[in-house]
């Protein structure tokens, strides 16, 4: 060492020091997340259950898009009850799409061409009732401007054809097979929204608490260990009953909000209260961690050491428990429209889906297709959530490594 | 000991507080009162109600007052049932939910623990595997799910069950099974961590070295600390099978706590729904002090003090 500082200059030395220094910089160090990544690619079941869990958003998300049967057109009579085949109930849907569209125009160019004020409101009145008696609010429920636009482009792209009844037909005449797509819309964006409402409240709650410390913490966590105690399915129960109350629903629908919207965040304010001891448990670790403190002492400012230390280890944790609370969101949601305070009819869940199945089954003869297939798309998926989750904690989790 | 009933019980009241107080405002909180505003309720029953939530008053007396009879556990009568109190309706339907509960814990824990023991002793053999894929199964598929399979293939395809009714242990044999399998499997999946955790540490090979048998260690010492984790699960157990109960009483139309609670829900019978609602927290509050204290007694390092 000695030696070499005394003769700081000679080339041969920095040239050896500028090797060094490249060579350090083309090593790349393993992210965190590319580690994850690596060890959960070597667990088969996780990833089986990834690309599942990718397929089916992407069919939920694209569900408009593709050549399913109305899910709320009613067949009565013999179109009840029918067993998995291949029939299908066409639809003139080009003509439909066609003669809708005639319809609005020529009311437009009558609106265009209207001279008194009266004349122009009954038109306008009489184009309104056209709009909501469209084939689309007719064969869809409630689809929005998005929605709309994808199932034009869908009449486009596939014209009349739909696929049959695969999955038979319930006590209505509906297609099963279609409205467990247009359920897992329903049931995926409860899940998840629920879930985020969840994480937002338990992430900043937890990490209040942990960072903070002292009396805040424990009165902040003693608050938790009384929801705790709280048995909220119920409360829950009782506060939808008040919710639904005509006077309460009417003055709530006002401000937008219906009845699912209310379900999100009651379900994500039950369900924060785990995430938020898991979180403050692993900042509290955390804080006192060496690798914080070597950050500290280089002179690393607080937002970073937040930012880039603190932040990035907790989110190991926090996207474990948020692909683990996924399906105890999907479950519960399934639970309540199962017992009927859930999602309500015209709008399908798979709890739904499972209920009016079971309905179906009676002593005299067993509709077995509509509980069978409803319920094995919701086991499934909360089949393929927790095992994804168990994989992405085995990836995550420190103490696993490289085991 | 005693420390630990008390601070407990200060804990229960203040949530039990807190709960009727949020169910009491949210009542009163529907516009013109649930009482004013339904057109259909019945005279008798309307008049009753008024004398008994004395609408007369301020609300803060209301309050106090019908605080002072919930305390005393009286509940009040039950807004859509005439003739019914809150009360008689809970003691009606209690023993039926009770019964059916305790059933789907024993079989819970019987199943569970044995899957889990003997999946932890022969680990990675064929029962380890096919117990621990049962397990997650029963964990994953939602017991109304579960309940309906198993009442086309029990009932209708292979009538072993009666589908519903109330009276007989046959019938209550289908219920409890569904409402305690993914209990069972989550303690089949703790009981066989906790056992192999306890399998390597250095007593059990204390035991072995004395020559004890498999049998006599695995059962003797090994289950005492490997129970440890499903003790601790029984809390959040209970509660599981509490909220399960809505949902199988209703499969299998049981008269319990449970379809009277989804029952007084879809009516919006506010009284009986609040009533039941301050019961399962008392029930849950009552269940995890019991949990604590079984805890403590297989643990003695265990301080009930903390716990509180």
């Amino acid at each position: 060492m000695t030696d070499q500082s005394t003769r700081p200059h000679d080339p041969r030395d920095l040239e050896h020091y500028a090797t060094l220094l490249e060579n350090a910089h083309r090593e790349k160090g393993i992210s965190l997340w590319k580690d994850a990544w690596r060890r959960l690619r070597r667990n088969k079941a996780s990833m089986v259950s990834l690309v599942f869990l990718v397929l089916l958003s992407l069919s939920a998300l694209l569900t408009p898009l593709l050549p399913l049967q109305s899910p709320v057109e009613q067949h009565l009579g013999d179109g009840t009850f029918q067993p998995p085949g291949m029939t299908a109930a066409h639809l003139p849907l080009l003509e439909l799409r066609q003669e809708y569209d005639e319809t609005i125009a020529e009311l437009d160019a009558r609106l265009d061409a209207a001279e008194t004020a009266q004349q122009r409101s009954e038109l306008e009145d009489e184009l309104e009732s056209i709009v909501l008696n469209s084939p689309f609010e007719r064969y869809w429920n409630k689809p929005g401007p998005i929605t709309r636009l994808m199932i034009r482009f869908r009449i486009s792209l596939f014209g009349n054809w739909s696929v049959p009844s695969i999955c038979g037909t319930d006590n209505l005449g509906r297609d099963v097979f279609s409205r467990l797509f247009w359920g897992a819309r329903v049931s995926l964006v409860v899940g998840i929204v629920a879930t985020l409402v969840s994480l937002l409240i338990g992430v900043s709650y937890g990490a209040t608490a942990g960072y903070l410390g002292g009396r805040v913490d424990r009165i902040m966590m003693r608050i938790v260990d009384i929801f705790y105690s709280v048995p909220f399915i119920f409360v829950v129960i009782f506060l939808i009953t008040i919710l639904d109350e005509p006077s309460i629903k009417a003055s709530l629908e006002q401000f937008g909000i219906d009845r699912i919207t209310i379900f999100y965040f009651l379900i994500g304010a039950i369900y924060w209260l785990t995430m938020a001891r898991v979180v403050r448990g692993q900042i509290i670790s955390l804080k006192n961690e060496q690798f914080i403190e070597a950050a500290r002492t280089i002179g690393a400012s607080r937002a970073r050491i937040i930012f880039r230390h603190l932040i990035p280890n907790v989110m190991g944790i926090v996207i474990v428990y948020l692909t683990l609370t996924i399906p105890a969101v999907m479950r519960f949601e399934a639970f309540l429209s199962f017992l009927g305070i859930g999602v309500a009819p015209p709008d399908v869940s798979w709890g739904l889906l499972v209920n009016e199945g079971l309905q179906d089954i009676t002593p005299i003869k067993i509709y077995w297709w509509s509980v069978t297939f409803s319920g094995l798309a919701l086991a499934m998926t909360l089949f393929a959530l927790s095992f994804l989750g168990d994989g992405l904690r085995d990836a995550l989790d420190p103490r696993m490594k490289n085991r | 000991m005693l420390r630990f009933f008390l601070k407990r019980l200060g804990w229960m009241i203040l949530t039990v507080w807190i709960v009727y107080t949020v169910s009491f405002f949210l009542m009163r909180a529907v516009p013109g009162g649930p009482f004013a505003s339904e057109k259909k309720i019945d005279d008798a029953i309307k008049r009753n109600i008024e004398a008994r939530y004395k609408m007369d008053r301020p609300l803060y007396e209301q309050y106090f007052s019908h605080l002072w009879s919930t305390v005393q556990f009286d509940f009040g009568p039950s807004f859509r049932l005439e003739d019914y109190t809150v009360n008689e309706v809970i003691a009606q339907g209690f023993p039926v939910s009770a019964s059916l509960g305790i059933f789907a814990m024993v079989f819970a824990l019987t199943l569970g623990m044995t899957a889990g023991v003997v999946s932890a002793v022969r680990r990675n053999s064929p029962y380890d595997v096919s117990f621990m894929m049962l397990a997650t199964i029963g964990i994953a598929v939602p017991n109304f799910v579960l309940a309906s399979v198993a009442v086309v293939i029990f009932v209708f395809m292979w009538p072993l069950f009666p589908a519903a009714g109330w009276g007989q242990l046959n019938q209550i044999i289908l219920p409890a099974l569904c409402l305690g399998a993914p209990f069972a499997g989550y303690i089949a999946r703790l009981t066989r961590t906790g056992m192999l955790e306890v399998l390597t540490s250095d007593y059990i090979r204390t035991a072995y070295a004395k020559g004890l048998s498999t049998r006599q260690v695995v059962m003797r010492h090994a289950m005492r600390g490997g129970m440890l984790p499903v003790v601790s699960y029984l809390g959040p157990a209970t509660a599981g099978i509490l909220t399960g109960s809505l949902v199988l009483e209703r499969i299998f139309a049981l008269p319990g706590m449970g379809s009277h609670f989804i029952e007084a829900a879809l009516t919006r019978d506010y009284t009986l729904c609040m009533g039941m609602v301050l019961i399962y927290t008392v029930l849950l509050f009552v269940m995890n002090t019991l949990v604590d204290l079984s805890y403590s007694i297989i643990d003695p390092r265990v301080d009930l003090e903390d716990q509180a």
